[in-house]
């Protein structure tokens, strides 16, 4: 086996199915919310329909086990519920309506704050406590 | 009115679906034949639900935002089969965690579709 770097199993499986939930509902929902309301929060939906093209991605790379996208995903995604969480907590003005990260996902139980974090912990698990095959090219091995 | 009592019986049966999963995360066990059993029964109860709806629209009903309102029910009939399926696939301690989840969905969903049940009127 040249690369056993299988990110979709076990946990993974598990990220699979919840990546993929929010990918079905936060798609659908700015969906809805571009095609009827748009005018409303500009802002807002753009960024739910941005966000649902990431839990998309997201869902692909982790059930194929694209390692290194899947790894951009959670990293963008983090980032974005922690830009976004506190934007809409500073500026509440430009907010009108609830995105998928406003308030770091607190319409949504926070799993979009806890997601990406268990993302990333998985993904870096997964990499490195398996039998170490030759990670060529990975570039990430320990040093920050 | 939204169907109370079946809502409250769908989502009474994910709960315990939930518990019941919980048996094999903890004992690092796959899912056992109850557990698909149990998938089963509570995508019954979910059936019956959707179909109330259903003939709830039929009825020329116009729940607040109508199309998110078919989204989530949309999202409820599909859930559990589709769990199923990922859990079939992965039949370690993590397809337990999967039935674990959806069946915790289950309750959300069914109480956003009896916030948004009747009309804005």
């Amino acid at each position: 086996m040249p690369e056993r770097t299988a990110i979709n199993t076990g946990p993974g499986r598990v990220l699979v199915g919840v990546y993929g939930l929010f990918a079905l509902s936060a798609t659908a929902r700015a969906t809805v919310q571009l095609a009827t309301q748009f005018s409303h929060a500009p802002l807002a939906y753009l960024l739910s329909a941005l966000s649902g093209v990431i839990y998309i991605v997201a869902t692909v790379a982790l059930a194929r086990s694209y390692r290194r996208l899947a790894l951009a995903c959670c990293t963008v995604e983090l980032i974005g519920v922690l830009v976004i969480g506190t934007a809409s907590l500073v500026y509440p003005a430009a907010f009108p309506k609830a995105t998928v990260w406003s308030v770091y996902g607190i319409g949504y139980g926070f799993v979009p704050l806890i997601l990406p974090v268990l993302g990333l912990l998985w993904l870096s698990r997964s990499g490195t406590s398996r039998s170490g095959t030759s990670r060529s090219g990975r570039g990430r091995t320990g040093q920050a | 009115m939204p169907p109370r009592s079946l809502g409250t019986a769908v989502a009474v049966a994910g709960l315990l679906l939930a518990a019941w999963s919980l048996v094999p995360v903890i004992r690092n066990r796959p899912p056992g034949r109850s557990h698909f059993i149990g998938l089963i029964l509570v995508q019954a109860l979910v059936v019956a639900e959707t179909l109330v709806a259903v003939g709830h629209l039929a009825g020329g009903a116009h729940p607040r935002e109508y199309v998110t309102f078919i989204g989530y029910l949309v999202a409820l009939f599909i859930l559990l089969p589709l769990a199923m399926l990922l859990a079939r696939l992965e039949p370690t301690r993590w397809g337990a965690v999967i039935v674990l989840i959806a069946a915790l969905v289950v309750p959300v969903l069914v109480l956003r579709v009896n916030q948004l049940w009747s009309g804005g009127a």
